[in-house]
């Protein structure tokens, strides 16, 4: 929508922005042909987590942060057990992380598959949403559902539901499946990865515009395998390398007025975190058929045009379906699962890879196990300042376009993030303006 | 082309995680089928078409917590037919309604370094305490099979049949061994209404209220019997106070422990 200013301005406008988790708006004010000014608006209200976390017990964050977000609550539970086992000293087993593993890579198939097929490739392939879609293009919406659908039984096997998994807690998880349960998932993941690995060619085939950008990247590093659930370090594309427990001395959160999310810098700079950056700090980790898909359908080693992470999304899917079948395929009947935990007085850092990049948690508990502080910093919280500065560069590119062109084009530098804004307030009503 | 006659459904958000919504597109096998049926007129996490109102059906996820929310669900009532609430930041107030016993100043200057950016509410509360609601649908997040059923319930203009007893007669339905006696494991699933399929106790686990309170919960023996498994009162007035903490049941039980009441 476009109205005309008293100035001479003009402000475009779409009342919501759709296709993405939560709600927010945009705000572009153009003058003589330049953007002055540019704004994502986080509407969403605000719900406080970190101050009812004060006074609550430390085996309750699993289960309490899961609340933040129901398409990545995994995310949520990793980081937040994570940071209580290092707090407490606890040594969970190495079948205990596999476990992690496993669940977490449920909620990449579910969350990569729900943003790849229903909510992003309906901007290249011409359509308001999945639904409109599936009347041109049945098989890619039913492929997309039938993904989507082998991740949340993955979820719900491991973790008992796809959304807000009970089964996990602080030191391991209630019940280990059984090797039983995982293999009736195997038929599915297998068709699953198969899939993938062909729909890399099918996204890599849309039309991409020109968008490269000088992004730092931050993602979490693990010493031998591809950051999910867990790392212990986070490197940077300015070759920086900072032990997970150092999250806090270079990255910084701070409020501004047009957002109820807080915004974040990485030693004052701003930085994107995500599919592009995970994918670009970490190729060398991906399996052998992943890399050789990513370099058939054109990615280099490293991505730096947002509009193709619909193509690395693809690429962490296929990873994504190998790892959950690695991972059932070696499994054994038999492990434990959980270690005890007992509470003790002290801080730390839980930090991992949810499917819209890097989360971290840093909780403080006294003796007795009672929350005296927490924070949580998710991916989209500290990937608004790049929205923004891409926001700007893409009004600026594409003046020329009429409003109506140039607002959707807006509308999906904002989508490349797969932006969850429920995530980021623990956002989005589009404005242009033109003068 | 013949006029399009399926009932329109619209799908509002308030302050809530977005899971409940996400339920209706984890319908994998049944989505393309709902949308045969009823027009998904209004829906942005799943698309930009917006069909204007009246709304045969509008489904409300999350709960209320700023001034403009009050206005919005007044708006939303009065473009609508029927109003199904769905999960429990709808139907009772959610996480987020801790908010409701604590100083919310003091929240939003622990969370925010300029809290006078911020327009809240000092209150959560559900979507039935600010206009009618014709049914609530429970649960954190709300079951698939149970939201299809009150799709399906309102397509054929009857009642959704969904059980109101506890989640103990689920565990019986499925051959659990019961938690509290077989390990000694607090678990509310005698006060919190079915419908998760007795998720936790399948998983070794005590249920931790998801659902909400069942239609006739007896939270004073459900508190003594919490206090002889070894909970103190502090982890009593926890336990009631998580994701339905503002249901009427859970909040007058959690209020009475927190005073010194029972046990």
């Amino acid at each position: 929508m476009t109205h005309q200013l008293k100035d001479g301005g003009q402000v475009m406008q779409v009342g919501m922005l759709a296709r993405v988790e939560g709600e927010g708006g945009m705000h572009i004010e153009f003058k003589d042909g330049r953007v002055t000014d540019v704004k994502l608006n986080i509407f969403e209200p605000p719900r406080f987590y970190e101050g009812f976390l004060r006074g609550r017990k430390f085996t309750e964050p699993p289960d309490i942060t899961a609340r933040i977000c129901g398409i990545c609550p995994v995310a949520y539970q990793s980081a937040s057990t994570e940071a209580m086992e290092t707090i407490c000293g606890a040594q969970t087993t190495p079948e205990i992380q596999e476990m992690r593993r496993l669940l977490y890579c449920g909620e990449w198939i579910e969350s990569h598959a729900l943003h790849i097929f229903m909510l992003h490739a309906p901007d290249f392939l011409g359509y308001e949403g999945a639904i409109e879609m599936a009347a041109d293009h049945p098989d890619v919406v039913q492929m997309a559902l039938r993904l989507k659908k082998a991740g949340n039984d993955l979820m719900t096997a491991v973790g008992g539901r796809a959304i807000h998994p009970v089964n996990v807690k602080v030191g391991g998880f209630y019940r280990m499946p059984m090797v039983a349960e995982l293999q009736k998932l195997r038929p599915a993941l297998a068709q699953g990865r198969d899939d993938a690995l062909e729909a890399v060619a099918l996204v890599a085939g849309f039309d991409f515009p020109e968008f490269e950008q000088e992004y730092t990247y931050v993602a979490l590093r693990h010493p031998d395998r591809y950051p999910l659930e867990r790392g212990t370090r986070i490197v940077t594309t300015t070759g920086l390398q900072v032990p997970v427990a150092e999250i806090p001395d270079h990255i910084t959160e701070f409020h501004v007025a047009h957002s109820n999310a807080l915004h974040a810098s990485f030693d004052g700079q701003p930085y994107v975190v995500g599919p592009l950056a995970r994918y670009s700090l970490n190729f060398d980790q991906l399996s052998p058929s992943t890399q050789e898909a990513a370099l058939r359908a054109g990615l280099g080693e490293t991505c730096r045009n947002p509009f193709k992470s619909i193509i690395v999304r693809t690429v962490e899917l296929a990873y994504a379906f190998e790892e959950a079948l690695r991972i059932i395929d070696g499994w054994h009947d038999g492990h434990p699962p959980s270690v005890p935990v007992a509470p003790r007085e002290g801080e730390a850092i839980g930090a991992s890879e949810a499917p819209r990049g890097l989360i971290w948690h840093r909780y403080r508990i006294d003796a007795d196990g009672i929350i005296t502080d927490a924070q949580i910093v998710p991916p989209t919280s500290q990937n608004q300042a790049s929205i923004e500065a891409d926001l700007r560069r893409a009004a600026e590119q594409w003046t020329d376009l009429d409003d109506h062109m140039l607002t959707h084009r807006c509308e999906e530098a904002i989508r490349n993030y797969d932006p969850c804004i429920s995530c980021a307030t623990h956002f989005l009503d589009l404005r242009v303006k033109r003068s | 082309m013949a006029p399009d006659t399926r009932p329109k459904l619209a799908v509002w958000k308030f302050a809530s995680c977005d899971g409940c919504q996400l339920s209706l597109l984890n319908c994998e096998d049944e989505l393309l089928q709902i949308a045969e049926s009823i027009h998904i007129a209004y829906f942005p996490e799943a698309t930009r078409a917006v069909v204007e109102g009246p709304y045969e059906l509008s489904l409300v996820e999350g709960s209320i917590t700023t001034p403009e929310d009050v206005t919005r669900i007044h708006e939303i009532r009065a473009r609508s037919g029927t109003v199904v609430t769905i999960g429990a930041c709808a139907t009772a107030g959610g996480i987020q309604a801790l908010r409701n016993w604590a100083d919310v100043d003091e929240f939003r200057s622990i969370v925010y370094a300029h809290p006078e950016y911020l327009k809240t509410l000092d209150t959560s509360t559900p979507i039935a305490s600010h206009i009618d609601v014709d049914y609530e649908l429970r649960g954190c997040p709300v079951d698939k099979v149970q939201l299809v059923e009150v799709l399906a319930a309102f397509l054929n203009g009857r009642k959704p049949r969904i059980p109101t007893y506890s989640v103990c007669v689920e565990c019986k339905l499925k051959g659990n061994v019961c938690v509290p006696v077989a390990t000694g494991t607090p678990c509310l699933g005698p006060v919190t209404q079915a419908g998760c399929g007795a998720l936790c106790p399948s998983f070794g686990r005590g249920c931790y209220g998801c659902f909400g309170p069942q239609d006739s919960a007896n939270t004073e023996a459900m508190t003594r019997q919490l206090a002889e498994l070894g909970m103190s009162n502090a982890d009593i007035v926890r336990v009631y106070r998580t994701f339905n903490a503002g249901a009427p049941e859970f909040a007058a039980a959690s209020d009475n422990v927190a005073a010194g009441g029972a046990p």
